[in-house]
């Protein structure tokens, strides 16, 4: 009795030790199998080598927004637009060029809608940064009246301004500090934001946090940069980067700041004096043949502020693949819905430039290859630059992706008739001067 | 101030009274009293001038060096009345020296009386709506940055501290650790942007022992330890292997071959030029020998070689080639004379290969000897001019596996090697390895772009360098 109770016993037990057996056979097996897919999908990614951006908006990088809006634009004199085109044709080369293309690239997109009643978003065409200097240089003094004038222009042709104070218009104004029409951050902070302007959403390139030319609501843009300059100076990719950090502008400028200390708040001054003679900064004021090929070649591209805080340098570093470096304090930087800077970019505070090469050489360098990655993102590039013609997920899009996330118009946007929330004599006196 | 500044004025009183003191004359005692305070007041008169003429210069020398500042801040003290100002010297100091990390500061006064100062020392005057908000304040000591017109932002606009930390100069830890971060991210463009399967590079250079074999040793060796590749150095050695050069590759952290060669050296260039064929073939049978794989590069000691070369060979299927410039030095200072006509008959001394326009091979470029013609060393140290013969090996590369007895794929136009160089005859250049010579493919954009130099330098026949 006992001996057959306990060789059932052991019978008993066999089956169970089989089925384990078989269970640790077969578990590394899929194991292994589950690795072999992991690590194919790594490689996927990494012959990828780059990564999808997606900011605080989601992944809205490329969307397309046909269908999303529609834009109705005004028909304004030529003297707004065209014949200050044809009176200075460098209008359309200079960093404020957005302005004109913008213009173009609406006249004929899908978005457009000859109906102004069923527009969701009107456009008025006014190109105020096209009164250059002999230099070059754009005067913002007669900018004020000229917007105003094409203000009053479209007010009394059209009841759509009355209809909302302006609160579904939107303007481009991709001067220095913007709306606020001057180059001095001082008289700007003065002026502040044109009157009329109050209610319309602004297209801009200037963004700095709690500043009095940033109002709540803008689409920050990049400034323009030549597409087709940048296409013709692109080198082999497999070219080694072997320049640390890459620079080339002024430190100092003597013919408006001779005290030195105003310009750029002092920090490309600070740049200058810590590490000129550092062998890892590649900075000068030179003007090289050579200068996109270089920032090709090179890791960091810095960006610092000037006498305002934005410049074409980010978009050169984002389209040649540098690793852009921005110093300018409580900076807003474009499309900052969309494109997530910080995990792009590397952000230094003013105060900190003295450490400026302890900061760079002690970053992870997982980070920095991370950041190379997302500026390999064609997407990434494209949403900086302003093609004609316009090309998909462009700059052009970007801004139209912009407006077709503020629609719905929330409450307050359409005015009780006779209601006006808009002071038509604010301002100094200069400005209601016409024009 | 309100009292006269004016020492004249001191004068004039004391002499006034003296003139009045004199017409009455009766009381003599009262004009020299008048005298006596006239003098007196004479005497004290120059003191006081003086001083003020003294705090006169000081005033303007100041002045002169801090400027409007100064005088504004001095106007600004005497004025107002309930003066809010504290680190406005800082300020100023900020103008002389230059590693302060001070901002600029507003002072803003504002009084129920009429004396309503709102002095911005530099700043943006804020908005008068928020004058109201400061008199809140008031009664507190305290600064008041001038901001970009919005209370929360502590960006100020005006004049800012130039920062200079206090040894602006890099430290090599810092510079280690970014040329580091540079090799990663050099690793990983190749990973995606270079060739995918890298391939050993087999490096095959013929030496022999003598005065500048360390030289151009040396040089090789610092070329051979940058390639990014997995790399094999075969060296072989006329004369026998010695002491000196199997120290030197084994200190060189490299994989090697060192390989001796029975005969030693000739010191006829066109001897020479024969021993370092028969060193190569006798490498390239090793490889058969060994089945090693790779791409064969010819790397002679004294050649001087661009890292884009060994990137480029990467790209070789059977066999290429690659355009060698020709360096044609003499040991002399001087380069031999060579007349106008000569100078503009001279194409680019370059060896390589030559393309049509739809990128095939057409032909070859040589070097043009014949304006060194008579002038070209014959013998080795001789300080003339050492030319090419031909087609130098060093232009081009060979897919190991051309080499071997049986590999897949190996064309029909390449010849075994055993049958090459059996009789004695010379091996001029690896075109002999082919039957066909017009299989062979173009590297570098179709020759374009020259990847090596060749060079020969050797140290003057009299020179004493020890044998053996």
């Amino acid at each position: 009795m006992a001996k057959a109770s306990s060789m059932g016993s052991r019978r008993g037990w066999l089956p169970v030790a089989l089925l384990l057996l078989a269970a640790s056979l077969l578990s590394p097996q899929t194991a292994a199998a589950a690795g072999d897919a992991a690590s194919g999908e790594a490689e996927h990614a990494v012959q990828q080598h780059s990564e999808r951006i997606s900011g605080s908006a989601g992944d809205v990088l490329e969307d397309n927004p046909v269908g999303r809006l529609k834009v109705f634009i005004y028909d304004l004199p030529r003297k707004y637009n065209k014949k200050m085109v044809n009176k200075d044709p460098r209008c359309l080369n200079h960093m404020f060029a957005a302005e004109i293309f913008m213009h173009r690239f609406l006249l004929s997109s899908a978005v457009r809608t000859l109906n102004p009643k069923e527009a969701d978003w009107f456009y008025t065409p006014v190109y105020t940064t096209c009164d250059l200097t002999p230099a070059g240089l754009p005067l913002p003094f007669k900018s004020p009246r000229v917007m105003r004038s094409a203000i009053q222009y479209i007010s009394n042709k059209r009841p759509f301004w009355n209809r909302t104070d302006g609160a579904d218009h939107f303007f481009v104004v991709p001067h220095d500090f913007a709306a606020c029409f001057h180059y001095q951050e001082e008289k700007a902070i003065e002026r502040g934001i044109l009157p009329l302007l109050r209610r319309a959403t602004l297209v801009q390139t200037f963004g700095q946090e709690n500043h009095v030319c940033l109002k709540e609501g803008s689409i920050i843009i990049p400034p323009y940069a030549p597409p087709q300059k940048m296409q013709a100076h692109l080198i082999s990719p497999d070219t080694p980067r072997s320049i640390f950090v890459y620079f080339r502008g002024l430190f100092y400028d003597t013919g408006n700041d001779p005290e030195g200390g105003y310009y750029a708040r002092g920090a490309r001054a600070s740049l200058w004096e810590n590490f000129k003679s550092n062998p890892l900064f590649d900075i000068s004021t030179d003007h090289p043949a050579t200068y996109y090929e270089d920032m090709q070649r090179a890791v960091f591209c810095l960006c610092p502020l000037g006498w305002a805080p934005w410049s074409p340098r980010l978009v050169e570093a984002v389209v040649f693949g540098c690793i852009p470096v921005i110093i300018a304090d409580d900076i807003v930087l474009p499309f900052a819905d969309a494109i997530p800077w910080e995990e792009i970019g590397v952000f230094v505070e003013e105060k900190d430039v003295p450490k400026l090469d302890t900061i760079l050489t002690s970053m992870p360098i997982d980070d920095i290859l991370r950041k190379q990655r997302l500026l390999a993102n064609p997407s990434m590039k494209q949403a900086m630059l302003f093609p004609q013609p316009a090309q998909p997920r462009d700059a052009f899009h970007q801004i139209l992706n912009g407006l077709a996330r503020k629609l719905p118009h929330p409450e307050g946007t359409y005015l009780q008739p006779g209601d006006t929330r808009l002071n038509w004599t604010a301002g100094p006196v200069g400005d209601l001067k016409p024009w | 101030m309100m009292k006269s500044l004016l020492p004249q004025s001191g004068l004039r009183r004391s002499s006034v009274r003296g003139e009045t003191g004199r017409p009455l004359g009766a009381a003599g005692a009262g004009a020299d009293g008048a005298a006596a305070d006239g003098g007196g007041a004479g005497a004290k008169a120059p003191a006081s001038s003086t001083f003020w003429f003294l705090l006169h210069a000081l005033c303007c020398l100041i002045s002169l060096f801090l400027g409007f500042r100064f005088s504004r801040l001095l106007f600004f003290m005497l004025f107002s009345t309930t003066a809010l100002y504290h680190s406005a010297t800082t300020s100023s100091s900020a103008a002389v020296l230059r590693a302060t990390t001070t901002t600029t500061t507003t002072t803003t006064t504002t009084t129920t009386t009429t004396n309503t100062f709102t002095l911005s020392f530099a700043a943006a005057n804020p908005p008068p709506a928020s004058l109201a908000n400061r008199t809140a304040l008031e009664t507190a000591a305290m600064v008041k940055a001038g901001t970009s017109g919005n209370p929360q932002s502590h960006v100020v606009v005006g004049r800012h501290g130039i920062r200079i930390r206090p040894w602006p100069h890099p430290d090599p830890v810092e510079v280690m650790r970014a040329h580091r971060i540079m090799e990663r991210v050099q690793e990983e463009q190749r990973r995606w942007y270079g060739v995918k399967e890298a391939r050993q590079v087999l490096v095959v250079t013929p030496t022999y022992s003598r005065a500048f074999q360390a030289l151009h040793l040396t040089g090789l060796l610092h070329t051979l330890r940058n390639v990014a590749y997995p790399l094999t150095w075969i060296v072989v050695e006329a004369g026998g292997t010695t002491n000196a050069t199997a120290a030197m590759l084994s200190r060189s952290g490299l994989t090697y071959v060192h390989i001796p060669f029975p005969d030693r050296m000739p010191s006829d260039w066109a001897d020479r030029h024969a021993t370092e064929n028969r060193m190569r073939l006798h490498a390239l049978r090793v490889i058969r020998e060994r089945k090693m794989d790779g791409v064969v590069v010819f790397a002679d000691d004294s050649n001087v070689h661009t890292m884009e070369l060994f990137d480029e060979v990467q790209k070789v299927q059977w066999m290429g080639a690659v355009s060698v410039g020709i360096l044609a030095h003499t040991g002399a200072a001087e380069q031999p004379r060579l007349s106008e006509e000569d100078k503009q008959n001279m194409p680019l001394p370059v060896q390589g290969p030559a393309c049509n326009s739809s990128g095939h091979l057409a032909g070859w470029h040589t070097f043009n000897s014949l304006p060194f013609s008579g002038k070209a060393a014959t013998v080795v140290g001789e300080a003339a001019p050492v030319l090419p013969k031909g087609l130098e090996w060093a232009g081009f590369v060979l897919n190991s596996r051309m080499l071997w007895k049986d590999a897949e794929g190996k064309p029909d136009w390449v010849k075994d090697l055993d049958a090459v160089g059996e009789n004695g005859e010379e091996i001029e250049n690896p075109l002999t390895l082919l039957n066909d010579p017009s299989s062979v493919e173009p590297l570098g954009n179709c020759g374009k772009k020259v990847l090596l130099w060749w060079l020969r330098v050797e140290a003057r026949a009299d020179s004493k360098f020890p044998k053996g």
